[in-house]
């Protein structure tokens, strides 16, 4: 007995032993990894070029955005950057949406992430600010849009490149605004016509409804910057989440559902999509992103166009990128950011991803798009380009998500009327205050 | 001629020795993917791990340790009571209601009749569905204004609620999914308990004259109780774990109604980026589910029989 139990146990030390072995970090000959960690800068010096076409070198990219249907759309692009520069190879990885951050996180934490990957803008803050990014330099950039440029940039370096963007505008219903006699929206309405305007669609059927704007905090970062305020101070040291110009933005969102009812409320929604009821003809107006077009087009039968979003005191228009990253890890710097500036800026790529009507590229020259602009529906598609005037970014903090999470369920509450308004921005404000360390 | 006691254990610990290479390959799964993880968890919940660091770096663990601090901070956040409440909320309504839904389930698949065969799987279906998939059908099932279960209730003059909008309505929906969705399961183990019983019982209640209702109270039920013993902590244990459902119905909405504890833990863990606040959160998961585990181990002599 004695003797099979003091086996068992060697058994099982060995196995464990084995395990850990298995699991320990590669020998560790390279540098202490911690070291200048928190001031990931890769160098990239440019003159390497004198040497003679050695053998291709090898990098990893990783994606999400080519998951779906754009798979073929990358490994064109892939096809002609080797062609270009035959001396890298792309070896593209493809993870859907959903499994993509966990995925990632895993990796990176695990060390074995790969040489360069995508991120969307909220999981961008959180790993640059962990110095998880490598800067990247010694590539041409000029031909990015600036204000997307800068949205990667953390403290002076470039963390990320935009690889494209997209945005949001107002896209109305033609039939219901001739129905309800009122004249179509322009660039120029601000929020109090475009109340007006919804409570005369309104007015048309107990169905029919003004406006689907959602009471989320993606929308409400927005909205506040229409109406002058803010969620956090200039230098991101303290929460404004319940300053009066937030307020009177939340209020008005709300109002809209539970006073002047001209947007349906949960129950009046019915659990039917925001898209399927613009589409069925029950919406008058919906702001909402670029890429609904197609679906717009394909399904409405009714006349539809676009306008800039109208604003309060100012107005204000929401704008969505996605990044490349460099791993601070890997063995060719150069390659990578050679692709990268490839992939987010040159006129190759974007011809492509336009052709092929992904989304749009983040450039400064928007010559480069025409062939964009000659599609309609919609027929004012310079709205998108008018649009990039007032961007306002995401207030991009560390603990970003679960800035998001609190404010969004507080907004939920009020705009099922369980809380005032008031109530629910001092309860954000608190929250956030209590769980989440600002500077 | 008995064996001396000795040699029988001789001969047991020369079994193990040949056992033991076949036992090694799932020996050896076992300390990767459960043993290891579980010590690991352990050690992180005492560290401010953002999840994104690498664990494996020397030193790493001395510098981020923080002792208890995690484990102070979630029992005393009124968050932590909320979604304990809302859980124990789920496992009062879904415990009794899938009970009394298995047991109808098992009951009549007990009972001879043509194709019953048919039945057994029709029954069996919903537990072989993703649960994916099943919450998404049933999200559209309980919409308020559109929804098939809100039209049903019209028919009969009822207005229905707003279920997955409606904070009262939220839990009850996630639980109406969940019995429909395990009562196959459930209801399968109790039929096998049935079936297991010995048909003399019946036949000798039969000669006394008893009706079906008083045998199924007075033989079925009582001899039943290891089955539902059973059923009872593999349901309380899963009950605690619920997250799929939620995830995909409510997302933990209307107003925080419907968080429930692993939802919490993978919230922390994966998009707040507080992993080791997260792996605390889940061994305080563990011990409440130890505990009511033990009490049930505890309470069984008090109404499970054993048929010897």
């Amino acid at each position: 007995m004695k003797k099979s139990k003091l086996f068992s146990l060697i058994t099982l030390v060995l196995a464990m032993l084995m395990v850990f072995v298995a699991c320990a970090p590669a020998a560790n000959n390279e540098a202490d990894p911690t070291e200048g960690k928190s001031d990931a800068q890769v160098q990239t010096p440019a003159d390497k070029e004198d040497e003679p076409a050695a053998e291709p070198v090898t990098i990893t990219y990783c994606n999400f955005n080519s998951s779906g249907g754009n798979e073929e759309t990358l490994a064109k692009m892939v096809a002609a950057f080797e062609a270009a520069h035959p001396n890298i190879k792309v070896e593209v990885e493809t993870i859907g949406y959903d499994d993509y951050f966990t995925q990632m996180q895993t990796r990176v934490a695990g060390g074995t992430a790969p040489d360069c990957y995508e991120l969307n803008i909220e999981n961008f803050a959180a790993y640059a600010n962990k110095g998880l990014l490598a800067e990247i330099s010694g590539v041409d950039v000029s031909a990015l849009n600036e204000t997307a440029l800068n949205a990667f940039n953390v403290g002076g370096k470039q963390y990320g490149l935009p690889e494209s963007f997209s945005n949001v505008i107002l896209i109305y219903n033609k039939d219901l605004f001739d129905q309800a006699g009122v004249a179509y929206p322009t660039d120029d309405w601000t929020q109090a016509d475009l109340q007006v305007a919804a409570e005369k669609i309104r007015a048309l059927g107990d169905d029919i409804f003004g406006i689907w704007q959602p009471i989320t905090y993606n929308e409400f970062f927005k909205v506040v910057a229409q109406y002058g305020g803010a969620l956090l101070n200039e230098d991101k040291t303290q929460f404004t989440i319940n300053s009066p110009e937030n307020l009177a933005a939340a209020q008005a969102l709300v109002d809209r559902v539970l006073v002047s009812n001209v947007q349906p409320n949960a129950v009046q929604q019915g659990g039917m999509g925001d898209w399927d009821m613009f589409m069925s003809g029950r919406l008058g107006m919906i702001p909402t992103g670029i890429w609904a077009f197609q679906t717009f087009t394909d399904n409405c039968d009714f006349e539809w166009d676009i306008v800039v979003e109208p604003g309060s005191t100012q107005k204000a228009t929401h704008f969505f990128s996605n990044c490349v990253v460099m791993n601070p890890e890997t063995k060719h710097p150069e390659e990578v950011a050679t692709w990268l500036a490839w992939l987010a800026s040159s006129t190759d790529s974007a011809d492509i991803r336009l052709a092929a009507g992904w989304d749009l590229p983040a450039l400064k020259d928007l010559n480069a798009l025409s062939a964009y602009l000659d599609i309609t529906p919609p027929a004012n598609r310079e709205a998108v380009f008018k649009s990039l005037d007032y961007l306002v970014m995401p207030p991009v903090i560390e603990d970003y998500a679960l800035m998001s999470d609190i404010i969004g369920q507080k907004l939920a509450a009020a705009a099922e009327g369980t809380i005032t308004v008031q109530e629910a921005l001092d309860q954000a404000q608190a929250e956030c205050e209590a769980q989440i360390k600002l500077g | 001629m008995k064996k001396s006691k000795t040699e029988k254990l001789r001969k047991q610990g020369s079994g193990l020795l040949v056992a033991s290479p076949f036992l090694l390959p799932s020996l050896i799964g076992l300390m990767i993917f459960s043993l290891m993880p579980l010590i690991i968890s352990g050690l992180i919940s005492l560290t401010d791990w953002n999840g994104l660091d690498q664990l494996m770096q020397p030193g790493f663990f001395k510098e981020h340790f923080i002792g208890f601090e995690n484990y102070k901070t979630i029992l005393t956040t009124p968050e932590f009571w909320k979604t304990l409440g809302n859980t124990a909320e789920y496992i009062v309504l879904y415990i009794p209601f899938m009970l009394a839904a298995s047991l109808l389930v098992a009951y009549l698949l007990s009972r001879p009749r043509k194709a019953i065969g048919v039945f057994r799987v029709v029954y069996y279906i919903p537990v072989l569905t993703s649960w994916v998939a099943a919450s998404l059908i049933w999200k559209s099932v309980l919409a308020p204004q559109y929804g098939a279960l809100n039209g049903i209730l019209e028919i009969f003059g009822i207005e229905g609620p707003g279920w997955l909008l409606d904070e009262k309505w939220a839990m009850p929906a996630i639980v109406l999914v969940s019995v429909w969705k395990d009562m196959g399961f459930f209801g399968l183990i109790l039929l096998s308990g049935i079936v297991g019983i010995n048909k003399t019982y019946y036949e000798a209640a039969d000669i006394d004259g008893a009706n079906g209702w008083t045998k199924f109270i007075k033989i079925t039920l009582p001899l039943l109780t290891p089955s539902i013993f059973y059923v009872v902590i593999v349901a309380m244990i899963n009950s605690f774990q619920l997250f799929p459902q939620i995830m995909i119905m409510t997302g933990g909405g209307p107003n925080g109604a419907t968080q429930v504890m692993v939802e919490r833990i993978y919230q922390y863990g994966f998009r707040y980026f507080r992993m080791g606040y997260a792996a605390a959160f889940s061994w305080i998961l563990f011990a409440i589910i130890m505990v009511f585990t033990a009490i049930q181990m505890n309470g069984q002599e008090r109404w499970v029989h054993y048929d010897d």
